[in-house]
């Protein structure tokens, strides 16, 4: 035997669909403060992998203060996701303060070297062009190519990218992004 | 609920002792001091000595050589295990009973990972738990080296915290630190790793007497405010339903809960944890909730229009299908977790806070309302009519078997009705009669009913039982086994044999994995595969080839003998109940169902 049931209105008029409404999935730059406690970055991406959670970059290094870490993650997710992922990461012992910078005015940077072919002279001149326009810097040269340095957000690098792409680039290497807040927003 | 339930004289539920480990130890203890000069076994024994500690679980081995050897002749009294799983489910079982912080001490290498089951299993279910484990020496850690495993690798994801400890002088502090963290906040197992180098070495040390730790402040006190849309949302509510949790028992919040449901004559159904923190034989209790609740509980949550949730956690064994859970309602959800709150449901009013202070808010907040329990249960009279019809016209209950036949759930009566008077912890391992002790026993208080809710544990209701016995010795201690699961740590039998422990042990014998079996009929198409387990030890001869007693029951009128022969002799003794194969556990929500979508009997 079955049970059937229909579902009653409540006393306090609310719509029946409010609970199922998901938002969608965003991007999110988040700051943590951790101590610099062994095994804590394990315990950082342990908890993503663990959970299922999805995690794009991640970048750490000390802070001004002794034993204090900071550490840089971009993911994505709903916003339920990421109330989650800020709650489990606050709940971790070693973590001291969890900021979403997403919503906030903030300043994005990540630094990239890119070594790319450039042996003809147009292409020498189509790589310096470049540079120039993304203010970029040539930071090794040898009579086959280069190694290029550029910092920026995510679309400034992509659009570097982009436009070496099909001289031939060789390797690039990324730090993985940072991101402070502007004025007195955000602190940590 | 049964239409047998005797009628109700519920005494006030004894507020469990907060888990303060220690704070009950006789006064005539002696608190080591906090500096001095000595090694670092015997700085670890004193940092348990100054913990409360009275009772530890282990097992010795190469890497623990030199914390044994200042075990030896300390006031600490320890229980050697036959298995080191076994050692960290007797602990926790000591947990969940007293209150206090179950400690264990193990070897580096396998000793350390045969803990991990205790381990995850203790912090599903929020249970204070400390393990000690050696660790081989400094020099040789990452070498490979004989006996040595990553286990802070290994156990960071299923413990609340974990430490190593790298450097002497850390000793003291990484001590204190991890019993706070067990017993605080949302409790949970500590692990904590110790180089041998340590443990052999002398010199200075100094215990803080007091933990600070920058990124743990866990909010015990909920926000006022909150409390103030509870209340009011409570009264306005025409069909309300207190839906509660393990939180409550681990908050010792019990006489907070009954007092908010009796104030204002609220319906309460509890989760498998939650089962004790409100009288089970109270005329306002619904039962248990989820997959095999009851048909009265599970209705209340698919009709309810204000869910006020207590330190439970809308797991998903409690909502069935999520995007059908309990859709007309509003959500009260008070938690000490602040990752518990909107993780699978959404909520209207989170409260993040300690159960216990904040019930006693949202008590004062209704107590000014000036709102009686009769006035309260006039204004929603419909709504308890309907719960009374629910709980009369679909108790639990089970048909009576035609031959002579032992039917399981009569074999849990009858335990019930054994053991009703007597201060009874009734503890279980994984399967059909987990659900069946869970639906047909009635748990009165707190702390009487252990039960592996959130990881499911096979094999750890034995253990459990013997540590529960130890730290409770006025206490009757009884597993509820199914034959499958006890053989998973039925070693301990000799460990209970060697500490006298009178545990009982009650196999609830269909010489099936009934619980897969039962999956298998319902939804495999009777396709039984690898759930036979008629191959088993004769339960009776094993208890006295281990030194203890048993008896078997095969009829009907044998059962509550045997219930009398298990209760009377003294020392541990295993009934065999040997009951009907085919048995299943009804009502069931089938997984991806929402909860009115129950099979009924
Ligand atoms: C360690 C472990 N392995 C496997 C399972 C899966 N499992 C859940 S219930 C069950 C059968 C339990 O059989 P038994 O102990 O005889 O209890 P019954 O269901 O027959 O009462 C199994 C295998 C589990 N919960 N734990």
């Amino acid at each position: 035997m079955m049970a059937d049931t229909q579902i009653q209105k409540n006393a306090f008029n609310e719509p029946e669909e409010r609970q199922t409404l998901v938002s969608p999935v965003r991007r999110h730059t988040i700051a943590v403060t951790v101590e610099n406690e062994f095994g804590v970055l394990a315990r950082v991406a342990g908890l993503f992998s663990g959970r299922g959670y999805n995690l794009e970059s991640l970048s750490v290094a000390e802070t001004l203060e002794p034993g204090v870490s900071r550490i840089t993650l971009t993911t994505s997710g709903t916003d339920l996701v990421i109330e989650q992922i800020t709650k489990q990461l606050n709940r971790l012992i070693n973590v001291l303060k969890v900021v979403d910078l997403t919503d906030l005015v903030r300043i994005d940077r990540e630094l990239v070297l890119i070594k790319v072919a450039a042996e003809s002279a147009s292409a020498r001149d189509e790589v310096t062009r470049a540079v120039e326009v993304f203010r970029a810097k040539i930071i090794d040269a040898w009579p086959r190519g280069y190694v290029i340095e550029a910092t920026g957000d995510a679309a400034k690098l992509k659009g570097l990218i982009d436009l070496l792409r099909p001289l031939g680039i060789k390797e690039v290497v990324r730090t993985g992004q940072v991101a402070i807040a502007r004025g007195d927003a955000g602190g940590l | 609920m049964q239409p047998t339930v005797p009628p109700v004289t519920p005494s006030a539920p004894e507020v469990a002792t907060r888990a303060t480990n220690g704070s009950s130890a006789s006064t005539a203890r002696v608190i080591p001091p906090a500096t001095g000069e000595k090694t670092g076994a015997e700085i670890f024994i004193d940092g348990l000595l100054r913990e409360g500690v009275e009772m530890i679980w282990g097992y010795p081995g190469g890497a623990v050589i030199h914390i044994y050897d200042a075990l030896y002749g300390s006031p600490i009294k320890h229980i050697l295990v036959r298995h080191e799983q076994g050692a960290v489910h007797m602990a926790d079982g000591y947990a969940r009973s007293t209150g206090k912080v179950g400690v264990c001490l193990v070897t580096s290498g396998p000793g350390a990972t045969n803990t991990v089951t205790g381990l995850a299993n203790a912090y599903m279910d929020s249970i204070p738990v400390v393990v000690f484990t050696g660790q081989v020496p400094r020099h040789l850690i990452g070498n490979d080296a004989f006996q040595e495993a990553d286990i802070v690798g290994i156990t960071r994801p299923c413990t609340k915290h974990n430490f190593l400890v790298s450097r002497f002088e850390d000793l003291p502090r990484i001590m204190e630190e991890a019993f706070f963290l067990a017993r605080t906040g949302r409790p949970g197992p500590v692990l904590v790793d110790i180089p041998k180098d340590l443990q052999a070495m002398k010199g200075p040390y100094k215990f803080p007497g007091g933990v600070k730790l920058r990124g743990y402040n866990p909010n015990l006190s909920g926000h006022v405010g909150q409390v103030k849309k509870a209340a009011d949302l409570i009264l306005q509510a025409q069909r309300p339903v207190l839906y509660t949790g393990g939180g409550v028992v681990l908050s010792g919040a019990s006489a907070e809960l009954t007092t908010l449901a009796r104030s204002l004559s609220l319906p309460v159904t509890n989760t498998l944890m939650g089962l004790g923190a409100y009288p089970g034989n109270d005329p306002q209790f619904l039962g248990m909730l989820g997959m095999h609740g009851t048909y009265a509980a599970n209705m209340a949550m698919d009709q309810a229009d204000l869910l006020i949730a207590v330190g439970a956690r809308f797991d998903d064994r409690v909502t069935g299908n999520v995007a059908r859970f309990s859709l007309g309602s509003k959500k009260i959800h008070i938690d000490i977790d602040p990752t518990s709150i909107s993780k699978n449901v959404r909520v209207d009013v989170p409260i993040v806070g300690d159960v216990a202070d904040v019930l006693q808010k949202l008590n004062a907040e209704l107590g000014r309302r000036g709102v009686t329990a009769a006035q309260h249960a006039q204004s929603i009279a419909p709504w308890l009519e309907q719960l009374a019809t629910w709980q009369r016209t679909q108790p639990i209950s089970y048909s009576q078997p035609d031959s002579n036949d032992v039917k399981p759930q009569y074999v849990i009566e009858q335990i019930w009705e054994a053991t009703k008077e007597r201060d009874a912890i009734i503890s279980t391992e994984v399967g059909q009669h987990q659900m069946w002790t869970a639906q047909f026993y009635k748990f009165l208080r707190p702390r009487r009913w252990l039960t592996s809710g959130g990881l499911g544990t096979m094999g750890f209701g034995f253990p459990a039982a013997i540590g529960a016995a130890l730290g409770n010795p006025d206490a009757l201690s009884l597993c509820v086994a199914g034959d499958a699961s006890f053989v998973m740590n039925m070693q301990e039998l000799s460990t209970a044999v060697q500490y006298g422990v009178p545990v009982k042990v009650a196999i609830i014998n269909n010489g099936f994995m009934g619980m897969v079996r039962q999956w298998q009929e319902l939804f495999h198409g009777e396709r039984y595969s690898e759930v036979n387990v008629q191959i088993q030890p004769d339960f009776v001869k094993l208890a006295e080839a281990c030194g203890a007693k048993g008896g078997r029951a095969r009829t009907a009128a044998e059962v509550p003998l045997l219930i009398k022969q298990m209760l009377e002799t003294p020392g541990p003794f295993i009934g065999d109940f040997v009951v009907n194969k085919g048995e299943n556990v009804y009502p069931m929500v089938p997984t991806g169902k929402g909860l009115a979508d129950m099979i009924l009997v």
